[in-house]
C-alpha cells in the first residue's frame, strides 16, 4: 500500500501530532455537537422524551415534513432522470450552461430561496391577488413549504446521475436498440439497472436535505402551530420557548436521520464505485474503447 | 461547411421529451422565481433601495456576514487540509468512522446544529464553561457566528482536497527527496502547490455557503442589532414586517457580492492552474 509507505516516511512524532490535532478539531466541532443533541434530549429522562415526540403538534410537524419531502424527492427524481438522460447521453449546444443552471439553487442562500417564492406568490407578489381571488394560498401554507423544499433540493439527484450516465457511454443502449428493443424497454432494462445505486444515493441525499431544510421553509411557512410547522421549525419554536428537553428530543429524531444518511452514504459510495469500475472492466474485457 | 445543428445525431431516442421536460421544470421552479428578485429590483424605487442597503444596521450585517464567513473559510482551509492529509496519509484506529463523520455537517439539519452548538458554547455549556474562565465568550458574539460557520463549511475543504492528495504521485516526492529536499521543503514546493487549486475551491465553497447560512447561525448569534445580526437574518426580519422591497434590496446585494466573489476566485484558481502547467 502506497499510503502506508508514505506514512512511514514521516517520523512518528509528526504523524501522531498531526493526527491528534485533526482528531481534536473534529471532536470539538463535529462530534461534540452531535453528542450534545442526545445528551440534552435524554436529560429529563425517557418519559419526557417520549412525551415530546408524541405530542400532537410534533406529530403534525413530522407528517408535514414527510409529505413535503416525499413530493420534493419524487419530482426532483423525475427531473434528475430526464436531465441526466439528455445531458449524459447526447451532445447539444448550451449543455454546460444547462449544467450550471441546474446547480444554481446550491449557490443561493436558503433565505433568498424562500424570499423569491414570497415575491411570486405572496399577498403583494406577482400572483398574490389572483390567488386571493380564487381563494387559494401558497405562502404561509403547505404549497409554499413544498415549493421551497423542491427548490433547495433541486440539484441533488441530477448531480449524482449526470456524471454516472456520462461515464457509462451509450454502447449498451445502442446494442439493445439494434436488437429490436423499444426506447422505454431499453431505458428500463439497460440504463436503469446500471444507475440504480447512484439513483438511490441521490434520493437519500435529497431526502436528508428536504427533511432538514430550515431557512427557506421558515420564510414561507408563517410558523402557524399545528398547521405549517415542519420538524426543524417545531424544534425552533420549542427552543425559543426555553423548552430545551422537548426541542432536543425532536432534534434527536433529525440527528438519527442524519446518522442513517451517513451510513447509507458510505455504503452507496462504495456501491457506485463498484458500479463504475465493473463497467470499465467489462468494457476493457470486451475490447471496447471504455 | 456544416449546417448549424443544435444537437448532434444519435441513435438513442428520447432527447426531445427529456430535454423539454427538464428545461421546463428548471424554468418553472428555479428561473422564473429567481427572476422575480431582479425584476422587483429593476422596477423599484432606487433611492429607497439605496437607503435600505446603506443603513448602518444593514452595513453592519454585511460586515459580519463577510467577516465571519471569511475567517471560518480560512480556518476550514487550514484544518480541512490537515484533516484530509491525516485521512489520506496516515492510518489509525477508527479511521473509516472518522472519514464518514466528516459529512455530518451536510446531513445534520442546520437548526439542530444551531441549537447544539449554542448549548455547548454558552457560558455554562461543555466548552463555554472552560472558555468563560479565561474571559472568552463565544455564544451571542461574532465568535459564535464564526464557530457555526466553521461547522457548516468543514466538509467542503476536506472533500475537495482528499481526492487530490490521494492521487498525488508519490514518485515526485521520492524524486524531490533523493535530490536532497527536506520533507518540509518537499511539502511546500511540491505537494502543496499540487493541492492548492483544490484548497482554493473548497475555501470558495465554504465561504459562499457561510454567506448564505441561516439556520445554524441564528441561535448562537443572539441577533443583537449592530453586533451579531447576519444579513440573511435581516432579510427575514424585513419579510416579517411585510417590507418586500427592503428584503429584496438586501438579498440582491448579497447575491451580486457572492457571484462577484465566485468569479474572482474562479479567475484566481485558473491563474493558479496556468502557473502550475508552466
Amino acid at each position: 500500500m502506497t499510503a502506508l509507505g508514505a506514512g512511514r516516511r514521516d517520523p512518528a512524532i509528526v504523524r501522531w501530532g498531526l493526527t491528534l490535532i485533526a482528531l481534536a478539531f473534529l471532536a470539538l466541532f463535529v462530534a461534540l455537537p452531535l453528542a450534545a443533541v442526545f445528551a440534552q434530549a435524554f436529560d429529563k429522562g425517557w418519559s419526557v422524551y417520549l412525551a415530546a415526540i408524541t405530542d400532537p403538534e410534533a406529530l403534525q410537524a413530522i407528517r408535514l415534513t414527510l409529505m413535503a419531502s416525499a413530493i420534493a424527492v419524487i419530482s426532483n427524481l423525475l427531473f434528475g432522470i430526464a436531465a441526466a438522460w439528455c445531458i449524459g447521453k447526447f451532445q447539444f449546444r448550451g449543455k454546460s450552461l444547462l449544467v450550471t443552471l441546474i446547480d444554481l439553487p446550491f449557490a443561493i442562500s436558503p433565505v433568498i430561496a424562500g424570499l423569491i417564492f414570497v415575491l411570486v406568490f405572496g399577498s403583494h407578489g406577482w400572483f398574490g391577488s389572483w390567488l386571493t381571488d380564487h381563494n387559494m394560498q401558497v405562502i404561509f401554507a403547505t404549497p409554499g413549504i413544498i415549493l421551497a423544499t423542491v427548490f433547495v433540493t433541486f440539484p441533488f439527484v441530477a448531480r449524482q446521475l449526470i456524471p454516472l450516465i456520462e461515464s457509462q457511454g451509450s454502447e449498451e443502449e445502442e446494442a439493445g436498440l439494434a436488437l429490436g428493443a423499444g426506447g422505454w424497454q431499453t431505458f428500463l432494462r439497460i440504463t436503469l439497472p446500471n444507475i440504480k445505486w447512484g439513483l438511490l444515493y441521490g434520493v437519500i441525499l435529497c431526502s436528508a436535505r428536504a427533511m432538514g431544510e430550515f431557512g427557506a421553509v421558515s420564510v414561507v411557512s408563517g410558523h402557524i402551530r399545528g398547521e405549517t410547522n415542519t420538524m426543524p421549525l417545531h424544534v425552533e419554536i420549542l427552543y425559543n420557548e426555553y423548552n430545551f428537553a422537548a426541542a432536543f428530543s425532536v432534534a434527536s429524531l433529525l440527528a438519527i436521520l442524519a446518522l442513517v444518511t451517513l451510513a447509507a452514504k458510505s455504503f452507496l459510495e462504495w456501491k457506485v464505485k463498484t458500479e463504475i469500475t465493473a463497467h470499465a472492466r467489462e468494457a476493457a474485457a470486451a475490447g471496447g474503447k471504455g | 461547411m456544416r449546417a448549424y445543428r443544435f444537437k448532434q445525431f444519435s441513435v438513442l431516442p428520447g432527447f426531445w421529451p427529456a430535454f423539454s421536460a427538464s428545461t421546463l421544470y428548471l424554468t418553472l421552479i428555479v428561473l422564473v422565481p429567481l427572476s422575480a428578485i431582479f425584476l422587483r429590483t429593476a422596477t423599484a424605487d432606487w433611492a429607497h433601495l439605496w437607503k435600505v442597503v446603506s443603513s448602518p444596521q444593514v452595513v453592519a450585517s454585511y460586515k459580519l456576514s463577510f467577516g465571519a464567513s471569511l475567517v471560518a473559510a480560512v480556518v476550514n482551509a487550514v484544518f480541512g487540509f490537515l484533516v484530509a492529509w491525516v485521512l489520506v496519509r496516515y492510518s489509525f484506529p477508527g479511521k473509516r468512522l472518522v472519514d464518514s463523520i466528516i459529512d455530518l455537517p451536510f446531513a445534520l439539519p442546520t437548526a439542530v446544529a444551531g441549537i447544539a452548538l449554542t448549548t455547548i458554547y454558552v457560558d455554562g455549556g461543555w466548552v463555554g464553561r472552560v472558555l468563560s474562565r479565561w474571559g472568552i465568550h463565544v455564544a451571542f458574539t461574532p465568535i459564535g457566528v464564526t464557530v457555526a460557520l466553521i461547522f457548516v463549511g468543514l466538509p467542503f475543504v476536506v472533500r475537495a482536497v482528499q481526492p487530490v492528495l490521494a492521487e498525488t504521485d508519490r514518485d515526485i516526492e521520492e524524486a524531490a527527496h533523493s535530490l536532497g529536499a527536506t520533507r518540509w521543503h518537499t511539502f511546500r514546493r511540491v505537494v502543496f502547490p499540487l493541492a492548492r487549486p483544490a484548497v482554493l475551491a473548497g475555501f470558495a465553497m465554504a465561504f459562499a455557503r457561510g454567506l448564505g447560512e441561516y439556520g445554524s447561525v441564528v441561535f448562537i448569534s443572539g441577533n443583537m442589532p449592530m453586533k451579531t445580526q447576519i444579513a440573511p437574518l435581516l432579510i427575514v426580519t424585513r419579510l416579517e414586517q411585510y417590507d418586500y422591497a427592503g428584503a429584496t434590496a438586501i438579498a440582491v446585494v448579497m447575491l451580486l457580492a457572492s457571484f462577484l466573489m465566485l468569479l474572482v476566485i474562479n479567475a484566481l484558481s485558473s491563474a493558479d492552474r496556468g502557473k502550475g502547467a508552466r
